[in-house]
């Protein structure tokens, strides 16, 4: 069997990269798919522990997870709908009129 | 009905003249002066007959000491001050003095202030000058007295000042009020000494004590506790007394209205240092090293002030200083043991000297406010009753037989003379009372006779009315017959007085007895010599104001570095201007101010605000509308907290990491 | 090396390579691929781990209908190549230092586990749909309510957004 171990390590690299993506890249597209990475490692962890502890409750709780994903990508996607509208661009430095 | 209903609710002796002042403060200014008339005698009227009865009742109890315990005012630990008051000889004989002198300058006023802005301010103020007065000599323990030895110098201050828009009488209040507060300081520490050594201010208490713990006497020199606690007490004394070195305020405090000067700064105000000094003589007397200070500084201040109250040309300052020369009297007397000698005095100074004031008043009301003695003159055809008065208290005051004062002057002189080493005290005091006697018929020679040196077009002068007159004559008649309770010791008799007040001196007075029959002596050739010097003093004002008209002015002109350094009070008060006020003003201004109250204090205050607002400033940069920052401080959050749970142990075994 | 260990490291690195395009990637939509690459990986190690039900639902929900979304978005606003993406100003080394930090906790918390945790024994009623359902009905019903509800919202949420302004 493979160690649970391992599972976490994994949800660990995954979450890093993430938060790499998170920091680093531009397009604001790309930056809300770092968010879904993040929350696809989070459900990888829930699964591997509720697979170790022998309860469903991990599992159900990555079915939530992955409701509120859907929903927030709906709304975060109209956002950036809009502010592509206003701002006529995707880069998310020039979402900045809150600038001194 | 309580056997002596007075006694039981003594307060409303205290209490009817607070009142008085309460409803002519609160409510005289619409009202007309007649009602602000009624209210302010009213009260005060009623207060004196309260204390008549009290004492016919003290006096039918048959007790020696009556106190009684209102309620608790201070209770700490196992420290108690009540509002006790208490009734013995001493406080009748204060009380008495207060309420009817009071009584009767209260009279005077209603005619003398009758035309004055503010009438119902100054009844208003005099009424609470009584109050606290009372609670003064009716209590019994040394808080409540303090109580009423501030209230006092309160009413002073708001009497002084009463005409505050002249800049002279506001400064004069302060100046009351300021040096009554130096002595205040001494009193208190003179109470915080006595409480920790016996732990009781109470004076029933404190002053049984001595038998409980036999308080050793403290010889000269000896600095014990008694002897400093007795020190300090002193000093409150020499602030409220006006004796040396803090009598600079009673010349300057003649800026209030001349009943004011009357009644706080001769009868009632300042013999309240007297009044402690006596009532504490169990405590002096067990102290010869305070004894002494209170006897020289009492005669070296009684020298002093007649000395400048020789060429003095304002009448009331000429007063002023007379006043600060017979309290210096009252202390000889308590500083030699003569305690009962030394209140005597204090109640035939009253009677004169409460006189002298109003006919001084009496006078300048004549001459339409005029108080320059220079610009007087040939009065006495002009105001008779005046003249006649004024007389009257002069002889008083000079000591001629056979007025109050003489008596009074004499037991002081004899008592001083009686002391070892008392030969020097007694001789200064004669020479004072020579000087005395100049200055006094100085001023009845220049106001009362000769020709007149003002504009008799321009000032036309009229007697007073009767609301004035009056009071002027009832104490005229008590200047002479005042003293004459001690008159029968002359003749080989009591001296009532004395015997009245031994219950609470008894034992304490000095009781060195030559023999019955030397004593008797040695006390007519001392009446005798005192009478001469009187005369001769006479004479002096006589021969220079009277006969010799021109010879004063050679004379000051002969001795004018004299003349002008009596002229200028020794300069005493430009001295204590350099030398204490200019250096405290500079330190008030540089280093309290300046530095410690903008620079520390201020600058700690603006020093948090404006480090607080440069963090501000700082931390405003997080906030930087750059999303991409955001993410850094959002991904910088989840670090700290899970470094937070990382690092938190619980029972020594991290928290986390545990996986079952 | 036992099968499921070696399938485990095939789709692990396959999640891993995909998680690395993404950042690499410059265009959008080529990340949006990655990222499905690495869906697809999960919904496998899920199957690996039994968990039958929620591998379903995140190849239906997450690549089926979210990933869709993504890359219709990016079609609809025609997102370009991104600029410059040199590494801002602001991020750069502290960035970097965080994302190392933030690894390391992750690895020192997992060194500290005392023990290698084995799988327990999965009888079918674990991952059993069966299971997951009498969860989610009985016991997390008041979540379950709540989240249709959060649909519901996001729904009428997103709609609202989208609108153009009526002129």
């Amino acid at each position: 069997m493979v160690p649970t171990n391992y599972y976490i390590i994994l949800s660990a690299i995954l979450f890093g990269l993430g938060v790499f993506a998170f920091v680093f890249k531009r397009n604001i597209i790309t930056i809300f798919m770092s968010i879904e990475l993040m929350l696809n490692a989070v459900n990888l962890a829930f699964v591997a522990f509720s697979r170790a502890l022998g309860k469903l409750d991990g599992q159900v709780f990555v079915l939530f997870v992955i409701v509120v994903a859907a929903a927030e990508a709906a709304v975060g996607l109209g956002i950036i709908i809009l502010i592509a509208r206003n701002r006529q661009s995707l880069n998310v430095e020039r979402v900045d009129l809150l600038k001194l | 009905m309580p056997a002596h209903p007075i006694l039981e609710y003594l307060w409303i002796i205290p209490l009817l003249p607070l009142l008085g002042s309460a409803t002519n403060g609160l409510f005289g200014a619409k009202w007309p002066n007649k009602i602000v008339n009624w209210v302010a005698l009213g009260s005060t009227g009623l207060s004196f007959a309260f204390a008549l009865e009290a004492v016919r009742e003290f006096f039918d109890s048959g007790q020696v000491l009556f106190r009684k315990e209102f309620f608790t005012w201070i209770a700490a630990g196992n420290f108690r001050a009540g509002f006790d008051l208490q009734m013995d000889q001493l406080t009748v004989v204060m009380m008495l003095v207060v309420t009817g002198v009071g009584w009767l300058i209260h009279i005077y006023s209603t005619g003398y202030m009758a035309h004055e802005g503010g009438y119902y301010r100054f009844f208003s103020y005099l009424n609470l000058f009584m109050f606290f007065m009372l609670i003064l000599v009716l209590a019994a323990n040394y808080v409540l007295l303090f109580v009423g030895w501030e209230g006092v110098g309160l009413a002073s201050y708001l009497l002084i000042g009463f005409y505050f828009l002249r800049k002279s009488a506001s400064d004069a209040g302060k100046k009351a009020f300021i040096v009554n507060r130096i002595g205040d300081f001494g009193f208190m520490l003179g109470m915080f000494l006595l409480f920790r050594t016996f732990h009781t201010l109470d004076f029933n208490t404190l002053f049984d004590l001595k038998h409980a713990a036999g308080w050793q006497a403290e010889p000269w020199g000896q600095f014990g506790t008694l002897t400093i606690a007795c020190l300090l007490l002193f000093m409150g004394a020499c602030g409220k007394s006006a004796q040396l070195p803090l009598y600079v305020w009673l010349p300057d405090a003649m800026e209030g209205p001349t009943p004011v000067s009357a009644l706080i700064h001769a009868a009632t105000m300042v013999t309240a240092g007297v009044y402690v000094v006596a009532r504490s003589h169990v405590l002096f007397t067990h102290s010869e090293t305070a004894l002494v200070v209170v006897a020289i500084v009492g005669c070296a201040t009684a020298f002093f002030a007649a000395t400048i109250g020789l060429v003095q040309t304002d009448i009331k300052k000429v007063l002023a200083y007379s006043t600060v020369s017979q309290l210096g009297y009252m202390f000889l007397a308590c500083g030699v043991g003569a305690f009962s000698a030394g209140i005597f005095h204090l109640m035939t100074h009253a009677f004169f000297k409460a006189l002298l004031f109003l006919a001084a008043g009496s006078v300048i009301h004549a001459m339409g406010g005029e108080q320059d003695m220079q610009k007087m003159g040939g009065l006495s055809k002009k105001i008779k009753y005046t003249y006649a008065t004024m007389l009257i208290a002069t002889l008083a005051i000079t000591g001629f037989p056979p007025l109050a004062g003489f008596f009074s002057k004499d037991a002081i002189l004899l008592s001083a003379f009686q002391i070892p080493g008392g030969h020097p005290l007694y001789i200064i005091g004669l020479l004072t009372a020579l000087l005395t006697s100049f200055y006094m018929f100085r001023l009845i020679f220049l106001t009362f006779y000769g020709k007149p040196r003002y504009d008799e077009r321009k000032v036309h002068v009229h007697e007073s009315p009767w609301s004035m007159l009056g009071p002027l004559v009832v104490l005229a008649v008590l200047s002479i017959v005042g003293g004459w309770v001690a008159a029968p010791a002359l003749g080989g008799g009591r001296d009532y007085f004395a015997d009245f007040l031994a219950p609470v001196f008894g034992g304490h007075e000095s009781t060195e007895v030559l023999g019955e029959a030397a004593a008797h002596n040695l006390e007519l050739t001392l009446a005798f010599v005192a009478v001469s010097a009187a005369l001769a003093g006479l004479g002096i004002a006589y021969w220079l104001y009277l006969s010799r008209p021109s010879k004063p002015e050679e004379l000051a002109k002969s001795m004018k570095g004299v003349y002008t350094t009596l002229l200028n009070k020794y300069y005493v008060d430009e001295l204590y201007a350099a030398a204490i006020v200019r250096p405290l003003l500079w330190i008030s201004t540089n280093v309290f101010w300046k530095t410690v109250d903008v620079g520390a204090i201020d600058g700690a205050v603006n020093g948090v605000a404006d480090g607080l607002t440069a963090v501000g400033d700082g931390v405003r940069h997080t906030q930087s509308g750059n999303t991409r920052s955001y993410a850094v401080w959002v991904v910088i959050g989840a670090i700290v907290i899970i470094a937070v749970v990382f690092f938190w142990t619980s029972a020594g075994k991290p928290v986390v990491g545990m996986v079952r | 090396m036992t099968a499921p260990l070696a399938v485990f490291f095939v789709l692990a690195a396959l999640a891993v390579i995909g998680a690395v395009n993404l950042i690499l990637q410059k265009h959008p939509i080529h990340s949006a691929l990655s990222l499905i690459v690495v869906m697809v990986a999960l919904a496998g190690l899920y199957l690996l781990m039994g968990a039958e039900f929620v591998a379903a639902v995140q190849i239906i929900v997450y690549g089926g209908a979210i990933m869709v979304l993504f890359v219709l978005v990016i079609m609809l606003l025609n997102a370009g190549i991104e600029e410059h993406t040199s590494i801002s100003k602001l991020a750069g080394v502290p960035g970097l230092l965080l994302v190392a930090a933030l690894g390391g906790f992750i690895a020192a918390t997992i060194a500290r586990s005392t023990d290698v945790v084995q799988a327990a024994q999965q009888t079918g009623e674990m991952s059993s749909t069966k299971g997951i359902s009498n969860m989610l009905f009985r016991d997390f019903v008041y979540p379950f309510e709540l989240t249709s509800f959060l649909i519901l919202v996001a729904i009428m949420g997103a709609v609202l957004l989208a609108q153009r302004e009526k002129s």
